[in-house]
């Protein structure tokens, strides 16, 4: 068909948020339209945002599922904090996310559905298509059912299933709009409907009406073009955090050259976790769904004492019913990665929400002086590097460790420049062989002086028979002891083992040597606390950034970094946890500035706050 | 490649060679003596090596045991031995696993844990010492206790109705079941030798006296005048008969849905691999708080897949299944779905 000649236009950067009641599909259609974005090689940064409810109440506010996307010829930092264009496929969507959208905003909108039923769920009287409201903004209005229905007539495909390949004709049309490429998406479709190819052709049918109707309808009379991003060169994906760390899980078992053994309960949001390492049994990862997260910790536990990478994955609430067995894990010294990918809390909070809140939990939630080591991804594909150094640290160390995701990068992806098998570190350590004491004992509590890590002795190894739990041990032998001295001296030297981990310095982002104030941040945060300095810099304003990865220990230049500052100013989505152990910890004037919302900070909120700060101190 | 199994090689060890240099720290008189004794004294005819075996326990005094034991071993955390025990079984087919606890350990606070070790067939020897007591704590009612015991938790009675161990972990799903005490030393190995002969989970309840906090508790069934009255010894392809001169029988009257004792009658023919669990449920019924008709020995041992195998299995046939080295399927797996390569 011929194509109106279109105006085509250039754009360094569009945040497209997509959408919908939760049935409407809008994780899929961001998915697939991220991927097609990945694919032409702009940088991308995205954020899924959904209600924990399967299905809520159709057509309602609470029910409202979305996908924001932000892409751009340049390398950014963030999902965006206002989309230029918002996909409402229903009313309440519309009423959820006008909040976020900028004036000049174009709004593409599923007419369909703005019924008198569908007005009134979400407390419109008069429609807002009709009575003026949205005036401020650009709206096109499609009638996205009835076209996709149209369009599948007599494709045989019964009416409900056209109907709901309505979000293939969303993306169709966005994908026209934003220039992609779609193969990817059809090879897509041929593989999640292999089994039922009636509904490969629809949905593809559905995906090109949509298309078609971009470049024939008067409604959008200019298509816009974003060209790729200049990155580093090398070989990308798009990937998720969790997706990430499961890969890093794998990768740290080939590079140990040992069996991986995850036991986990389900959790949201770290159940994708155990669902990628369920299917790469081939590397010898056992993946075990436990009876509880008790279980699940002590499964993991038990393949670490065997000879195993005992590793656990869940949220704050199985963090908290771990305790007891992260505490004995202590006392045993054997390694074990525990994976919290946090979300919104107390208790079962706001599940399929972010936050930063299990700071305190990880660094000190146990019975007892037990101090293990810490460690935070900064982005959905750090998650891969943090995941093999939470594992080497484990390992060398003979320690649990912490690792501290959450659902912002859990589930929020970016594009992944893929690491070199060979060049990724080498995680081996050895078992012990031989008894180390005299007349031919084998002492479990002798140290390595260089690590002061414990031989790890596995059942099977002939002449090391010996026995180890969580009764205070004796130095060296292991026995049972309750001598006040030793006991001191075992707490001590638990403490000194983790405190003396080297780990890298944190470095500090002051490209002008000149700035007075440092942001100090951890884990996932990293992306707008960079996007705010970025954006005060550009405008002359002088700030530094330092973000760290290792929470325990501490980097030991840290003390040194925060006294060369006037101000250090630490941003958390939480009440301020890593800025009370920096004050207590260097007794320097940190100043929190806090966001529990269960949403990541944007970058505009900490840019104001922080301009505030370089400007009057 | 099949995966590895615990190796079987004769090996002349002794009662001895499995006594660890740690002093035995029960109470005297404990019962818990007895039972380490039985367990070191039969250990040698399993022909395992000593390194390839680990005992895993809880919190209790029975919990005490691995360090007594000149073998590989846990003394772990309240109620978590047979989670910890799973972990390590399922991924290391080459090691005999034991798991010792106790009445408080395994059917109180790891109760979750017991019956999920049990549904999957884990395989592992799980050695219940039960004395109807908390000992360890000093003295108060267990899982196991007689409804109305008085304890220091419990000075006017307890309200607690208790488990019989032996129906739960049936109603577990359990493959192996068995009662023993810890006097009848002969009895107990007998027991202990099956339990080690069975692939998967061995349930091994086993009556343990407290002479401290709990003293006599089975009393009716150990003492030599009043024990042949009330003591079933259920012996494989035998009659279940007891009491002087065989008098009681344990018959299946008809339309009940039980086994019951009476004087005479056609005792039934004990059969453990009967498949169906009601048969050995039903055994287990016979006997409640009161110890009057006590069956003792295997109740059930039937064959079914362990979970230890089954993971194996998938671990081996999804390395069959593919080709090359680690390092290569790991470089095939980061790269897989949609690449796009930048100059």
């Amino acid at each position: 068909m011929a194509a109106l000649a279109k105006r085509v236009e250039q754009l360094d950067r569009v945040v497209i948020r997509f959408a919908g009641d939760s049935g409407d599909g809008m994780q899929l259609t961001g998915d697939r339209f991220t991927s097609e974005t990945a694919q032409l090689g702009n940088d991308i940064s995205t954020l899924p945002n959904f209600p924990a409810e399967i299905r809520a109440p159709a057509g309602t506010l609470p029910g409202v599922s979305s996908f924001q996307v932000h892409f751009a010829d340049y390398d950014i930092l963030t999902p965006g904090d206002a989309p230029n264009v918002l996909v409402a496929m229903n009313p309440a969507a519309l009423k959820a996310n006008l909040v976020d959208l900028p004036a000049g905003a174009d709004i593409i909108v599923n007419t369909d559905e703005f019924s008198k039923r569908n007005l009134a769920k979400v407390g419109y009287a008069v429609s807002p298509l009709e009575d003026g409201s949205l005036s401020e903004w650009s709206v096109h209005p499609v009638a996205l059912t009835s076209m996709t229905v149209a369009a599948l007539a007599g494709s045989g495909v019964p009416k409900k299933d056209a109907e709901r390949a309505k979000n293939m004709f969303a993306l169709g049309l966005l994908s026209w709009m934003y220039s992609r490429p779609f193969e990817s998406t059809l090879r897509f479709l041929e593989r999640k409907f292999a089994k039922r190819p009636e509904l490969v052709a629809a949905n593809k049918a559905a995906f090109q009406a949509g298309w078609n109707f971009g470049e024939t309808t008067e409604t959008f009379s200019v298509r816009y073009e974003v060209k790729p991003a200049k990155m580093a060169a090398g070989t990308y994906r798009n990937i998720t955090g969790n997706a990430a760390l499961a890969l890093g899980l794998v990768a740290a078992g080939v590079r140990a050259k040992l069996p991986v053994f995850l036991g986990a309960y389900p959790i949201t949001p770290a159940s994708d976790i155990l669902h990628e390492l369920s299917k790469h049994k081939r590397f010898g990862i056992t993946t075990m769904q436990a009876e509880d997260e008790i279980a699940a910790i002590g499964a993991a536990l038990g393949a670490s004492y065997g000879g195993a990478l005992g590793v656990t994955t869940t949220s704050g609430p199985g963090v908290a019913l771990k305790g007891e067995t992260i505490s004995l894990a202590i006392a045993l010294e054997l390694p074990l990665v525990i994976v919290d990918v946090q979300r919104a809390g107390p208790s079962t909070g706001m599940p399929t929400k972010t936050e930063q809140a299990d700071l305190n939990m990880a660094l000190y939630g146990r019975h007892g002086e037990a101090p293990l080591a810490v460690i935070a991804p900064k982005s959905p594909s750090d998650c891969f590097h943090a995941a093999i150094e939470a594992a080497r640290i484990a390992l060398t160390y003979r320690t649990p460790v912490i690792l501290l995701s959450d659902n912002y990068v859990a589930n929020g992806s970016e594009p992944w420049l893929l690491p070199e098998v060979s060049e990724l570190p080498d995680l081996q350590v050895s078992f012990a062989a031989e008894p180390n004491g005299e007349d031919g004992r084998f002492l479990p509590y002798l140290r390595d002086p260089q690590t002061m890590a414990r031989p790890w002795a596995i059942p099977g190894t002939p002449g090391l028979e010996h026995r180890i739990g969580g009764l205070e041990k004796a130095d060296k032998t292991g026995d049972i002891s309750y001598d006040p001295a030793n006991h001191e001296f075992m707490v001590r030297t638990r403490a000194a083992r983790i405190e003396q981990i080297p780990v890298p310095d944190v470095e500090v982002e002051d490209p002008d040597e000149n700035a007075r104030v440092l942001v100090l941040g951890w884990g996932s945060t990293y992306g707008p606390i960079g996007a705010a300095c970025r954006a005060l810099r550009q405008r002359g304003l002088p700030i530094a950034q330092a973000h760290l990865r290792h929470l325990a220990p501490l980097p030991a230049n840290l003390g040194e970094v925060l006294k060369a500052y006037d101000k250090v100013i630490v941003p958390e989505m939480n009440l301020g946890q890593l800025a009370h152990v920096i004050r207590a910890k260097y007794l320097v004037d940190a100043v929190p500035f806090n966001q529990v919302s269960g949403l990541p900070f944007t970058a505009a909120t900490l840019e104001n706050m922080l301009e505030d700060v370089v400007k009057n101190g | 490649m099949a995966s590895p199994t615990i190796p079987l090689t004769p090996v002349n060890l002794t009662a001895k060679d499995f006594k660890s240099d740690q002093e035995v720290r029960w109470c005297p008189g404990c019962g818990d003596y007895a039972i380490l004794a039985a367990v070191q004294g039969f250990m040698p005819e399993l022909g395992i090596p000593r390194e390839n075996i680990v005992f895993v326990s809880g919190i209790g005094c029975s919990s005490r045991f691995p360090y007594y034991m000149n073998t590989y071993g846990m003394h772990s955390i309240h109620g978590r031995a047979p989670a910890i025990a799973t972990g390590l079984s399922a991924s290391r087919p080459d090691l005999s696993v034991w798991v010792v606890t106790g009445d408080g350990d395994a059917l109180s606070i790891g109760g979750n844990h017991l019956i999920h070790a049990l549904r999957r067939n884990v395989n592992l020897k799980i050695l219940l010492f039960n004395n109807r007591i908390y000992g360890l704590t000093k003295g108060q009612y267990s899982p196991t206790s007689e409804l109305g015991k008085i304890t220091k938790s419990t000075p006017v009675g307890s309200n607690d109705a208790p488990f019989n161990p032996l129906s739960l972990a049936l109603g577990a799903e359990a493959t192996f079941v068995a009662r023993t005490i810890d006097s009848d030393r002969k009895h107990l190995q007998s027991v202990l030798r099956a339990a080690a002969e069975h692939e998967g989970s061995a349930f091994v309840e086993i009556y343990q006296n407290c002479n401290i906090f709990n003293d006599g508790a089975f009393e009716l069934i150990k003492d030599a005048s009043t024990r042949d009255e009330h003591l079933i010894r259920l012996e494989q392809g035998q009659p279940i008969t007891f009491g002087t001169d065989n008098r009681f029988s344990v018959v299946h009257p008809e339309g009940s849905f039980g086994l019951q004792v009476q004087e005479g009658g056609t005792p039934l023919v004990h059969d453990a691999t009967v498949d169906d669990p009601a048969y050995a449920f039903a055994l287990s019924r016979l006997s409640g708080s009161d110890l009057n008709t006590t069956p003792i020995g295997v109740f059930r041992n039937v064959r079914r897949p362990s979970y230890d195998e089954l993971v194996q299995k998938q671990l081996q046939d999804a390395r069959a299944q593919s080709t090359g080295t680690p390092e290569e399927m790991l470089g095939d797996l980061l790269s897989a779905g949609d690449t796009w390569t930048i100059m």
